[in-house]
């Protein structure tokens, strides 16, 4: 192993280790329900992480099959966490002012130049990308905690506090991205791109774009969930009808998410940003929302397929 | 008989349409799909395995999380909303586009603003309504809605299109996921970067949009009171 994957490898430690943590805190939390199922879920994900490059991987396939039983019978319940009280909140705020975003802007800012950095400098290879944001990670925690004097523990207390509102569907991209590859190794995407294929002209790139996005688009209102939609598009037509015919899986990957998008504008299943925010404003017609958003969503769409198909091949 | 294979498809699209359990929908979509393909129990789990293990990637956001909590603790919404308070003498459209662009450029490095509670109720729809309002007196219910609903949109607009230009954005993550499982080697700092064009556009429409919210209601004005 290189340097930089021993340093991923020393990143994803520390990710189990905040698992660990969250499942601690709900083992010490005296009012939580469902503290030993809650903890277990988290203690089976932490050791994926920690030990999943070392162990064999039925084990850790079977801890996903375990942790699924877990949140499938609701037993991964939030606990309580040390939650700011809001006056002292405003009070740092006043005291501190608009530096308090300095450390948050480090976080992205740092990201990138080292992911630059690693890229173009040799003897940095092993700053690749993936621990860049770790790195950037770490260092926006140093920047914070020395600018507002805060506690260290503080980094354990608000990062589990996070992290447990984040909750299990944290771990959703990483579950979609293991289905799709359990999806091309069964031969989904095979099936969808012959059956997408009797209906688009063979090497149309115009048409193609146009069917990936609209299919993204699509998929994401009725699932209400465009990640899903993303795994399962891509596979089936996303590769077969544009990368495979020479797109830049880049441009198609970037693009390909975001006109997902489009469709959670326009969808009711997308509830926490249609319509929970409609009876929030006590607006009159709770589809008020969507109504703003469709115009919107179906123009976005339609530059989607023309900047995929300008900048794709 | 090929047909059968897509049960995990529609398993995941049942699924998440009936707000079922996301996890176990998608384990279950995938140890049915394994099934149907002829893999054996054994075969399954190890797929299974193998790809979480290899794509902890879509994870690490997590690492950016103690970071971001004690911003969060030291005031960093609270000064957000003192920011988007001190815009002075702007008409609807304008405070609903500045919004717009402020969370545009928040997603984009990952700030948090936490939206609908934190902003758009308390924040973003008293300043539209109150500029509407001065300059046109009381206002309808349907134009309140409508004033309403926009800064909502507004909000969903800079979160969805801007969010994957954080390298460590989960959505960022999920496509290089997705594209490395299937042997295209892209980087987060490759996908954050093309996700930037789809960003400064949905600004741009905002913009448009500004304009065309104030004209509405200057219309809506004039009728009422001819």
């Amino acid at each position: 192993m290189n340097f930089g994957q021993i340093l991923a490898e020393v990143f994803y430690t520390l990710i189990g280790i905040i698992f660990i943590l969250v499942g601690v805190k709900a083992l010490r939390d005296p009012g939580a329900q469902k503290k030993a199922t809650t903890a277990a879920f988290w203690f089976l994900l932490a050791c994926t992480f920690i030990l999943g490059n070392w162990i064999p991987k039925w084990i850790v396939g079977l801890a996903i099959v375990c942790m699924a039983v877990l949140t499938g019978i609701k037993g991964v319940v939030q606990s309580a966490s040390d939650v700011p009280e809001q006056s002292v909140v405003r009070e740092r705020a006043d005291k501190l002012g608009y530096k308090i975003f300095i450390p948050a802007l480090s976080l992205a800012l740092s990201a990138v130049v080292l992911a630059t950095l690693g890229s173009k400098v040799p003897a940095l290879s092993w700053i690749t990308a993936n621990n860049s944001i770790c790195l950037a990670g770490i260092i926006a925690l140093i920047v914070v905690l020395c600018m507002t004097k805060a506690n260290p523990k503080y980094a354990v207390v608000d990062g589990t506090r996070l992290m447990d509102n984040v909750g299990p569907t944290g771990i959703l991209p990483q579950l979609l991205s293991a289905l799709g590859a359990l999806f091309t190794a069964a031969g989904v995407g095979t099936v969808i791109a012959n059956g997408v294929a009797k209906v688009v002209p063979e090497g149309n790139k115009l048409i193609a774009c146009a069917v990936y996005c609209i299919a993204m688009a699509l998929f994401t209102i009725i699932m209400g969930n465009g990640f899903a939609a993303f795994s399962v598009i891509t596979v089936g037509i996303g590769i077969p009808f544009l990368i495979m015919q020479g797109a830049n899986p880049i441009v198609v990957g970037a693009l390909g998410l975001t006109a997902g998008y489009c469709g959670t504008l326009c969808t009711p299943m997308a509830a926490n940003f249609n319509i929970m925010p409609a009876a929030l404003l006590e607006v009159k017609n709770k589809y008020s929302i969507i109504k703003s958003q469709v115009p919107v969503a179906l123009c976005m769409l339609v530059i989607h397929i023309i900047l995929m198909y300008v900048f794709a091949f | 008989m090929d047909i059968l294979k897509l049960a995990g498809v529609l398993i995941v699209v049942i699924g998440f349409a009936l707000k079922l359990d996301t996890i176990a929908t998608v384990v279950i979509a995938g140890i049915v799909t394994g099934l149907i393909a002829g893999m054996s129990p054994m075969e399954i789990l190890t797929t299974l395995g193998t790809s979480f293990v290899s794509q902890r990637t879509a994870t690490l956001f997590v690492l950016t999380l103690p970071a971001i909590g004690i911003c969060e603790r030291y005031g960093l919404k609270e000064k957000a909303i003192d920011f988007i308070r001190s815009i002075k003498n702007a008409t609807t459209g304008r405070v609903i586009l500045i919004y717009q662009a402020i969370r545009t450029l928040a997603a984009a490095f990952s700030v948090r603003l936490g939206g609908h509670p934190q902003f758009v109720r308390p924040v973003v729809v008293p300043m539209a309504e109150g500029a509407a309002a001065a300059k046109y007196g009381e206002i309808s219910d349907e134009t309140s809605d409508m004033i309403r609903g926009a800064s909502a949109a507004a909000e969903n607009y800079g979160n969805f299109f801007a969010q994957n230009c954080f390298m460590g954005a989960s959505g960022t993550l999920l496509i290089v996921s997705t594209l490395v499982e299937a042997g295209y080697e892209v980087t987060p700092a490759q996908i954050a970067a093309w996700s930037i064009p789809v960003a400064v556009i949905s600004v741009i429409v905002g913009v448009v949009r500004a304009i065309l919210i104030d004209k509405k209601l200057a219309k809506v004005a004039e009728r009422s009171e001819a």
